[in-house]
């Protein structure tokens, strides 16, 4: 076979195979949205939006996922509180302070971090964290809003750090000795030069952290307490998206209102993760286009 | 004498870059450094303002005196050297913020927040640097969208925005444009009436053309230090007139 030939053959592979999961995924969206889309035909949308009464297994049945939309949207923004400025100040540290030594161990113990199965944090949640949290603020139930928030940031710090800090690490080393040459100290040359410049990265790490926040089922299907009601504070349990479609796809009967709600729900929660990517791939590429823009 | 290098070692690790340099530097005079590729003079320039500190594993043996003061003595502030003694690099470096923005970056740093003051500043520093009709009328709009030369003027004017008294210029012309090179050759004419000039050069007839004093430099050693015209007219070593007829480098 001729080296041509061969080249040929190998490119027409790999389009191939690219091709196969990107049908495949579509063939995925394709379904989500065929199951879920049917339940419109029972309630308008703003009704399943808006509602927040959601009582699927009732007679007569009440599918308003406002009070699940709300419980996502609390412990996805509450864990953002908490993991960004961890994920954010390891980052700094990591990238421009850090000694040789803990650099390297601080990056395997965020790896490691990145590594942890999210039904072991959800256990840890659930076995210490709850009956702790329970006791010390004399709470009805430690599964709640602060439980899920607190194991949710646990698991966005990795994608938060690890991608701010290659933002940081690629930020061009003659910004830096400019800056040192103007007489600025390292404190100074991190906020001023370096962390403007790396801007872009880190608020495509944000964003993909709160995606990955967001979408997370197993941790808030353990911690959050599966109440489908509207919290009035930071101590009530919720029942996020994810958690409701685990918890309940498996006894809502096939072709049922409840089974395409449920689906409707997770065609609400794929809507808002690829918004959270789109917009993430924007701000990166705007940056990039302006050779890194005015700031 | 402004800056003076005495007895100057200078090693990377375990790799000597400089050897037992001797020389002064004259206040308010250009003086260029020349010398084969790797031969020590960007290594230099980086000592006068204690740039080489932010390399790991450096270490520097002698003195640089800095109006009579050592600036490696233990209880000098590095920081504060680098603001009288400013630089400019090879390549052009603006920050990725407006014109604006990059020349107040030192200024702010020092503590000047007065905005007419600052205001006042950016003008005279773009005026210095031959700059300042050209942008004019965009001074918030990135620096990154200047020409090469232009992005060297406003780091020529970034640098004089914080009133330095020397400035050290490591082949300032060396990545621009014929063009370019002759209005920064022309704008070190200018502030040679103000500050004390050190520039590195790959370009002998650069070196003829803007400086009063010529050092060569071969292997990290000084070889010969003088006026300029004598360097290039008349030079005492051997290896000055080899390099300067181009015989090697
Ligand atoms: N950061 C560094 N680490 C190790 N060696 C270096 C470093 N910078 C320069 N050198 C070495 O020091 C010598 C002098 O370099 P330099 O001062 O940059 O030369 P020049 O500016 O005259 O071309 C060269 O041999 C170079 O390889
Ligand atoms: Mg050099």
């Amino acid at each position: 076979m001729t080296s041509k030939a061969r080249e040929i053959i190998i490119k027409n592979l790999f389009a191939l195979l690219a091709f196969i999961s990107v049908l495949l995924l579509g063939l995925i969206v394709l379904f989500l949205f065929r199951e879920g889309l049917p339940i419109f035909k029972q309630i308008s949308m703003a009704q399943f939006l808006f509602g927040s009464a959601w009582y699927p297994t009732y007679d007569p049945p009440e599918y308003g996922i406002w009070s699940l939309i709300v419980g996502s949207v609390i412990v996805t923004v509450l864990s953002c509180l908490i993991a960004v400025p961890f994920g954010l100040l390891s980052a700094i540290y990591i990238s421009e302070i850090a000694p040789a030594g803990i650099k390297e161990i601080l990056k395997s113990v965020i790896e490691l971090l990145a590594g942890l199965p999210s039904v072991v944090l959800g256990f840890f949640g659930m076995v210490i964290l709850a009956p702790w949290m329970q006791e010390t603020f004399d709470l009805p139930t430690g599964l709640n809003i602060v439980n899920a928030s607190l194991m949710l940031a646990v698991m966005a710090i990795p994608t938060i750090s690890s991608i701010s800090e290659d933002a940081l690490y690629a930020v061009s080393r003659d910004f830096k000795e400019a800056s040192y040459a103007l007489g600025a100290t390292k404190y100074e040359t991190i906020v001023k030069v370096v962390i403007p410049a790396a801007l872009s990265g880190i608020s495509t790490a944000v964003i993909l952290g709160m995606s990955r926040a967001i979408g997370e089922t197993m941790v808030v299907l353990m911690v959050a307490g599966g109440s489908a009601a509207i919290p009035r504070g930071i101590f009530d349990s919720v029942r996020p998206m994810p958690a409701s479609i685990a918890a309940e796809m498996g006894e809502a009967a096939f072709g049922s209102g409840h089974y395409h709600a449920l689906f409707a729900t997770g065609i609400v929660l794929f809507i808002i993760t690829l918004a959270f990517n789109l917009i993430a791939d924007h701000i990166s590429n705007r940056f990039k286009e302006e050779g890194s823009g005015t700031l | 004498m402004i800056v003076r290098a005495r007895n100057v070692d200078f090693y990377y690790g375990a790799f000597r870059a400089l050897t037992d340099v001797t020389l002064d530097f004259e206040k308010r005079r250009v003086t260029a450094l020349i010398g084969p590729s790797g031969c020590g003079k960007s290594t230099l320039l980086r000592l006068l303002n204690r740039m080489n500190d932010l390399i790991d594993g450096t270490r520097v043996e002698g003195e640089i005196l800095f109006e009579g003061r050592n600036i490696y003595a233990p209880e000098v502030d590095p920081v504060e050297i680098r603001q009288r003694i400013g630089m400019v690099f090879q390549k052009p470096n603006p920050f990725p913020k407006s014109i604006f923005d990059n020349i107040t970056f030192a200024p702010k740093l020092s503590g000047i927040r007065d905005r007419g003051e600052i205001e006042t500043l950016v003008e005279g520093s773009l005026r210095q640097a031959v700059l300042w009709d050209e942008v004019k009328d965009i001074l918030g709009k990135s620096a990154m969208n200047l020409s090469g030369g232009q992005q060297q003027r406003l780091c020529i004017a970034r640098a004089l925005a914080m009133k330095p008294d020397v400035l050290l210029m490591d082949e300032p012309t060396s990545a621009l444009d014929p063009i370019s090179t002759a209005k920064i050759e022309e704008l070190i004419d200018s502030l040679k009436k103000r500050y004390t000039i050190i520039i590195v050069t790959h370009n002998m007839q650069q070196a003829a053309r803007v400086s009063e004093y010529t050092g060569f430099f071969y292997l990290g050693k000084l070889i010969e230090f003088n006026a300029t015209e004598k360097i290039f007219t008349n030079p005492a070593m051997k290896q000055t007139e080899d390099y300067i007829t181009g015989r090697f480098g």
